[in-house]
Order: structure tokens, then sequence, then C-alpha cells
């Protein structure tokens, strides 16, 4: 027991007491989480910096708004609800399609308009969100899935993880959607992390759970050596979040749209430690070799810079 | 950086709670465990005298220098007296006194008394004695003796033990011959010597009581002798010589004088009885405060009314089970519903035990299940559906309550601490995880979650912790001194060593 301990602490394996105590409670500033929180507010961030999110169609703020719905997304068939305060996946409704007058998830169930207004009445009274608290519910665009995971995807989108310390990437995965994560890319829910290298965007292992895995759960393909197109636009705009938000340990969610390219999903202030498992590789070495070389102040192409530099896989002992 | 900081107040927290459980423990003599029981001993003294027709006063020498022994509690009984106690040359006194009385008189002094070993024959240096005024012949005598012991000895009490030799050999002794005339008892040897060691400029003192056997009964006074030596009181044993106060000795009275006197009467007969008795420590000890004069009882718990008293035994264990929650969860790494939902459960069954607790808990959750599913069909608001779940979930207690008195299983089962909403939050809270992330991870939590409230149980239901805290509230400054270190361990919990374990170069996947 205390050799694997000793163990992990050689391979700079992170641990979540010390991920609390050392770099969230340090480098996240109380007053900067309501920009994360709601994802309603990091939507307006991002688009003041110029930073591409999934552009909002509207937003149900009251029970009276539900009635709206229809209206809002007459132009759209595909459209995503998403619980502006909601966590780890909980509330969000993709719908990819019509069958008459009902919703077709991107799971392939059917929803009628009452039990979609239901589903919504449930987020606005805060059924998905932390503590309960009234939310509001965002309605916006359904990303369009890039072929280029196709192999890797049973349904829904993939998305990209990127832990961004002070500004510099640190390390990344993709989140491969299983049939068992109902199409949404969040490990807990049972989607596939893969591991990649930052310095040249390609993938490597995968986790599934807690267990490393080389092939996809569902297509059975292997999770390696797939390049992620755009990876130096994605380590840009995860690179700028730090300026957006000002915490300097986030979680970076980053969709590739087949017509839109990188877009934002959402920053995390607490972000999961499975990534390690993805990589291979723990993010306490990377988290220390920045704090010894890192030049924090640097403009964020240089910070990226030193991260395909320094994080080139896979990254030795310091 | 500031770890420090806290390991400082740690630090601090830490001298405060043990200091303050020390004093009450060592000093006050708070009982450190549960049913926790004190020796002490009920000493009484009956006289009885036949009064005068006038005016009857009766005097008895009461203890109050009582070297290895302190009183608890003490009372005078009579018929009819008015009784005065003061404070004598000797010791103290009780008084009784009645203009007329008829018949014979029988009056009680009760005292209850019990060990403390940090009482001292704590009175002062006394003066040098006057030496006793004799004839000429006695004084010849008298300082020959002391000449003669003198040479044999080399201090106070190798001088004492010489003389107290020489008395008892009585009339074989030349010298000491001169002054025995009166009886030839204990106490007359005793206070012979006194005589003779103020001759030699030593003082000294007879000193009368009762030895404190465990078999109730009448006991016989039987004296000591006392001699200062400059710094301490030594005590000797006349007649064997022994040297030093017998444990068991409890001191009574002091002087030449007797136990009791009464003027206005006559017959008067003392009879002394010892009895020993079990009182809980806490009794003792709150005595005892009251009598150094100590806030320690006012500001405790016993202070409070006994309603009050059995809740705070109950609520000062919160703390505990909540240190448990932050072991099991920062240092293991269990998850749960809810951050101290289990300790809640915990209270719960301390009132139905644990087996029906868990029993309890399982049906109640399932049931209430149930129910929120088939609410969701209903397509109810969120608050309004937590309120059916809510008033479902108090239902089903009464149900089971009843039931299970109908049947006999736990007759007068009290789910009454069952916290309810709290159940209400965690059926809602476990459906959304079985709708979003599968029933498996549900019941995963569901039972996560018992796991640690039945260990908080057992933690909390130690009655020897329970009985800690009740009587030492200080410790919780023990409890945040745990939590603030918890607070800054940033090592692994122990689910993570295997968690993390595929990062490892040398495990392989599959
Ligand atoms: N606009 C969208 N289009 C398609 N899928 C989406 C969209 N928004 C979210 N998702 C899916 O839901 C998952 C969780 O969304 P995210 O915004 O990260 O919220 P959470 O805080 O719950 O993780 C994403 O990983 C993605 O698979
Ligand atoms: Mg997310």
């Amino acid at each position: 027991m205390f050799w694997r301990a000793r163990r992990l602490k050689q391979e700079g394996v992170l641990g979540l007491n010390m991920r609390n105590g050392e770099y969230i409670l340090r480098f996240n500033p109380r007053s900067r989480y309501p920009l994360v929180d709601d994802k309603l507010r990091t939507k307006q961030l991002a688009l003041q910096a110029n930073i591409a999110v999934p552009p909002l169609y509207g937003v149900i703020r009251t029970q009276h708004d539900i009635r709206l719905l229809p209206d809002i997304v007459r132009e759209h068939p595909q459209f995503v609800l998403k619980p502006a305060h909601g966590s780890a996946g909980d509330g969000i409704v993709v719908i990819a399609g019509r069958s008459g007058s009902r919703y077709r998830t991107i799971g392939g169930t059917l929803l009628d308009e009452e039990s979609l207004a239901h589903h919504l009445s449930n987020a606005i009274n805060g059924q998905f969100s932390l503590g309960g608290v009234q939310d509001v519910v965002i309605v916006e665009y359904m990303v369009q899935f890039s072929p280029v995971f196709e192999s890797l995807s049973y349904q829904g989108v993939p998305d990209i993880r990127v832990i961004v310390f002070r500004g510099i990437p640190i390390m990344a995965m993709v989140r491969l959607p299983t049939r068992a994560s109902g199409g949404k890319a969040n490990l807990h829910q049972g989607a596939v992390g893969a591991g990649i290298d930052l310095a040249t965007g390609v993938t490597l292992t995968g986790v599934l759970g807690t267990e490393v895995i080389t092939h996809h759960p569902d297509t059975g393909n292997p999770i390696a050596g797939v390049k992620v197109p755009d990876w130096d636009t994605m380590l840009d705009i995860a690179a700028r979040c730090y300026e957006l938000t000002g915490l300097g340990y986030i979680g970076v969610d980053i969709v590739l749209d087949r017509d839109r390219g990188p877009l934002v999903l959402e920053l995390n202030a607490r972000p999961g430690l499975a990534i390690q498992i993805a990589n291979r590789q723990g993010l306490l070495r990377r988290l220390q070799i920045c704090e010894q070389r890192a030049d924090f102040n640097a403009p964020p192409a240089e910070r990226v810079a030193f991260a395909k530099q320094a994080f080139k896989h896979p990254v030795a002992a310091a | 950086m500031n770890n420090r900081h806290i390991y400082i107040l740690a630090a601090l927290l830490t001298v405060l709670g043990i200091g303050l459980f020390t004093y009450k423990a060592k000093v006050l003599g708070f009982p450190v465990r549960p049913q926790q029981q004190t020796q002490t001993w009920t000493i009484e003294a009956a006289l009885r005298f036949d009064p005068g027709p006038a005016a009857v006063k009766a005097t008895l020498r009461i203890p109050s220098l009582t070297p290895g022994y302190s009183l608890l509690d003490e009372n005078f009984i009579s018929r009819g007296f008015g009784v005065t106690t003061y404070i004598a040359p000797a010791g103290r006194e009780a008084q009784w006194s009645v203009r007329q009385a008829a018949g014979p008189q029988t009056m009680y002094y009760r005292a209850v008394v019990y060990r403390d070993e940090t009482r001292l024959a704590e009175d002062t240096t006394p003066p040098f004695p006057t030496p006793p005024e004799l004839d000429e012949a006695s004084q010849l005598a008298l300082e020959a003796l002391i000449a003669e012991v003198r040479r044999q000895s080399a201090d106070v009490a190798s001088f004492t033990v010489q003389l107290l030799r020489r008395i008892n050999q009585g009339d074989q002794d030349p010298y000491v011959r001169v002054f025995l005339k009166r009886g030839d008892t204990q106490a007359d040897r005793a206070q012979l010597a006194t005589m003779l060691l103020a001759g030699a400029q030593i003082p000294a003192r007879v000193a009368h009581g009762v030895f404190l056997r465990s078999a109730p009964g009448a006991v016989q006074p039987e004296s000591i002798l006392e001699v200062h030596d400059g710094v301490q009181w030594l005590y000797f044993n006349p007649t064997t010589l022994q040297q030093g106060l017998p444990p068991d000795f409890l001191i009574w009275w002091r002087g030449d004088d007797p136990i009791a006197e009464v003027t206005g009467g006559s017959n008067l007969d003392v009879t002394l009885a010892v009895q020993e008795n079990l009182l809980p420590a806490m009794v003792v000890a709150e005595r005892r405060a009251e009598q150094s004069g100590s806030h320690a009882v006012d500001f405790s718990l016993f202070a409070l009314p006994i309603a009050t008293q059995a809740v705070y035994s109950v609520l000062l264990m919160i703390p505990i089970g909540a240190l448990v929650i932050v072991l099991l969860r920062n240092f293991v790494g269990v998850k749960t519903f809810g951050t101290f939902m289990p300790v809640l459960i915990a209270l719960a069954f301390r009132e139905t035990r644990l087996v029906w607790g868990i029993l309890l808990f399982a049906i109640i959750v399932a049931l209430g299940l149930l129910i929120r599913f088939y609410l969701e069909k209903l397509r109810l608001l969120l608050v309004p559906r937590l309120t059916c779940v809510l008033t479902v979930v108090v239902l089903l207690m009464v149900a089971i309550s009843i039931v299970s008195q109908k049947l006999g299983l736990q007759p007068g089962l009290s789910l009454a601490l069952f916290p309810m909403v709290i159940i209400s939050m965690t059926i809602e809270r476990m459906s959304i995880v079985w709708e979003e992330r599968g029933a498996s991870e549900a019941i995963q939590e569901g039972i996560g979650s018992l796991i640690v409230a039945a260990i908080a149980y057992l933690v909390m239901g130690i009655a020897w912790l329970e009985h800690l805290m009740f009587v030492f509230p200080e410790l919780l400054l023990l409890v945040i001194v745990g939590a603030l270190l918890a607070g800054r361990y940033t090592g692994y919990r122990l689910l993570e060593l295997r968690r993390f374990k595929g990062v490892l170069p040398e495990h392989l996947a599959q």
C-alpha cells in the first residue's frame, strides 16, 4: 500500500486532496467561480474575447418561458437544452431531430412536447444545479460532429478536455461518447477518455472507468494514433481561457464542429483527475515543471509553445 | 506558508483541550470512565446523654484538618436543639444547645469523606511550645531524660521514637516513672509525649481519629502523635512506634480534650461509626469543585436540566460522527449522498439499533424511490414533488412503527430521529443518479452512504466516548484539531491508490 503511494508519487500523480488543497484553493479565487459555474456567463465572456462557442438560440428563465421553446427552435431542427448551472452532464438533452410533433434525442428516444416541458420545469427549479437553486436553461446549437472521430464515437459529440494551469495547457484528452454514456461525453456517465500528446495532438491510450483500454468498446477501433485537427487552435483557445476567467487551474472543454471548427463548450473550475489515467501520466509532474520553468506572464502563443516543447509525450520526471 | 499557522493553531487548541481535560480529570476528579465510582465513607458520631433541669450545651469536636481526606458533606441531626459550628484553637467544634430538654437525648453528626491525595496537613509551622511547669523533682527528671534521649538520637524523628520507647517501658524507666500518674491508654502516652517534647522545645500534639474500614459498624477512636520537625508534621503511633500516617486513618480531632463534652447534662456516651459507600464519581467531583470554589461545574453541562443534558449528550457526538466522515472521505475516498447525511442517519440508528436501522432505511428509500418514479410520470413540479415524497416518507415511518408494534417485532420502535427531510432529499438525489447514470451507480452510492452511516453509528455509540464528550466537552477542540490537520492533508486517498494504478507504466492494459 505504501509502496503504491510511493510509486504514484514518483510518477507525479495528482490526488484529489492535493488538487483541492494545493491547486484549486490556491489558484482559483472563489469570486471567479460564478464565471464558469454559470454556462451562460461563460458563453458571453468567451464571445467578448472572440473565442468561438456554440451559438445561443435562446434562454428559458421562467416556467412561463417554457411555452416559448417551440418558437425558439422553429428554425432549428437540432438543438441542445442545457441547465446553466448543471454539472457532469446532468440535465443536458441533445435533440437531433424531429419525428412529427415529437423530438428525437441523439440517443434515439422520442420525447413529446409535454415531457420536454416537464424536464425544463425540473431544470428551472434546480433539480440539476448544485444545492438545488433556481436555474435557467440554455437552448443552443447542436454541435455537428466532425468525421475525424467517427470511428471512435458511438453517437454524440466527442469533446476535448485541456487542463490549463495559469494559462499553460498541461494535459489533454478527448472524451468519446459510448452507448453507455447516452451520447454525452462525460466520463462519469461511461464515456471513454483518450489521452492526447500535447505536442502533436495525436491520441494515446484510453480509459474507461478506471481501466486502461486500447479499443473503443462500441466501435472496436483502436484508440491511439488519431490526429486531432486544428490542434494548435485548440491549444491557443485553451491558453486564452486563463485571461478570460482569472482561474489558475481549469479544465477547458472544446468540441470540434464540422463547419465551425473548435468551439468552447464550458470551463470547469474543478476538473477531474481521470485525465491522468487516459494519458498514463501524472498531472503533478507537469504542474511542477510549470512551477519551475514556465513564464506565466508570457502571451498565450508563447505559453502554448512552452507547453508543446515541455510536454511532448512521454514527459519524464523533472 | 500558512501551514505553520495551522500547526500553531492546532497545537494551541490541543494544549487548551488537553489542559482543561487534565485539570478537570486530575484536580477536580471528573470521571474519565463512565459509571466510575469514588470510594467515600460516612462517619458518624452519636452523642447520648441525660439532660439536667436547666439549659443544656453539648460540644462535639468535628474533623477539620484531615490529611489525605476531604470532606464532601456533613450534617447535624438532633431534636429541638440549635446547632452552631465554630473554629476553636484545636480545630472545629459543633455545639448543640437548648434551654430545656426532657428524657435521654441523642444527636448525630454525620459526614462524608473521600480520599484526596492533594490534601496535606497544611497548617502553618507552630510556635515553639512553652515548657511545662513542673515541681523541682519532675523538672530534674525531665531534663535528665531529655539529655539522655538526645544523646541517643540524631534528629526530631529519632528523638521522638526514642522518647516513645522509654515511655512504653513505663515503670521500668526511672525517669518516666515520675510522670506516669494517670492511666496508661494510648492517648495518655501520646499526651505524655507531647509534654516531654515541649520540655525539649519540640512542637507536638495528639491527634485522635478512626480507621476507615470497609466493614460497617462502630469503631474506637485511636490516637497518634503529631510532631513538627521544623518543616512538616511527622506522625507516630505511640504504641508501635511506627512512623507515618496510616493511609486509612482519618484524623477527627486534636488536643488533650475528649471528643465531646456536655454541660448541664450527665451520662455522656459517644459512639463512632464508619461506613464505606460508593458514590458516582461525578457527584463527588461536583461537590469537590463547589467547595474549591471552581466554576468548572457551574459551566459544565451538569448545570443544565436533565432533559437538556440528554439532548446534549447526543449533540456532542455529532462532531465525532463528522470527523468519521472526514476520515472516510478525505483519507479513504468513499462517496456518499450528501456530505453529512450519513451522520444524521447514524443518529437515527441510535433509536432503532443498527440492523433495524439499516433495514428500515433500505425499505423507506426503496419505497420512496418507487413512489418518486411514479410521481415522475405525473409530471409534477419539483417542490410539490419533493413535498409529496416527504409526506410519503413520514407516512411510511408511521406505518412501519405501527406494523412492527402490532407484530411485536420491535415494540415501541421510535423513528422520531429519522431525518425525514434528509431521506426525502436522498431519494430525490438517488433517483436522478439512477436516471442519469444508471441503477448500479445509484445503488452503489446508496450502499456507500449506508456503510459510512453504520461506521459513524458504531463510533458514535462507544459509550466511553459519549461519556468523555459529555463530561469534557473541551475535547471537541481536539475534533477541530483533527479536522484542521485533515484539511491540510494532501496525500493520496486510499481508494485512489487503486483508481490511479493505470497510470503506472508497469500496469499493463489488458
Ligand atoms: N451544444 C452541444 N452540442 C452537442 N453536444 C453537446 C452540446 N453541449 C453539450 N453537449 C454534450 O454534453 C456533454 C456535457 O456538456 P458540458 O457543456 O460539458 O456540461 P457539463 O458541465 O454537464 O459537463 C458534452 O461533453 C457533450 O457531449
Ligand atoms: Mg463538461
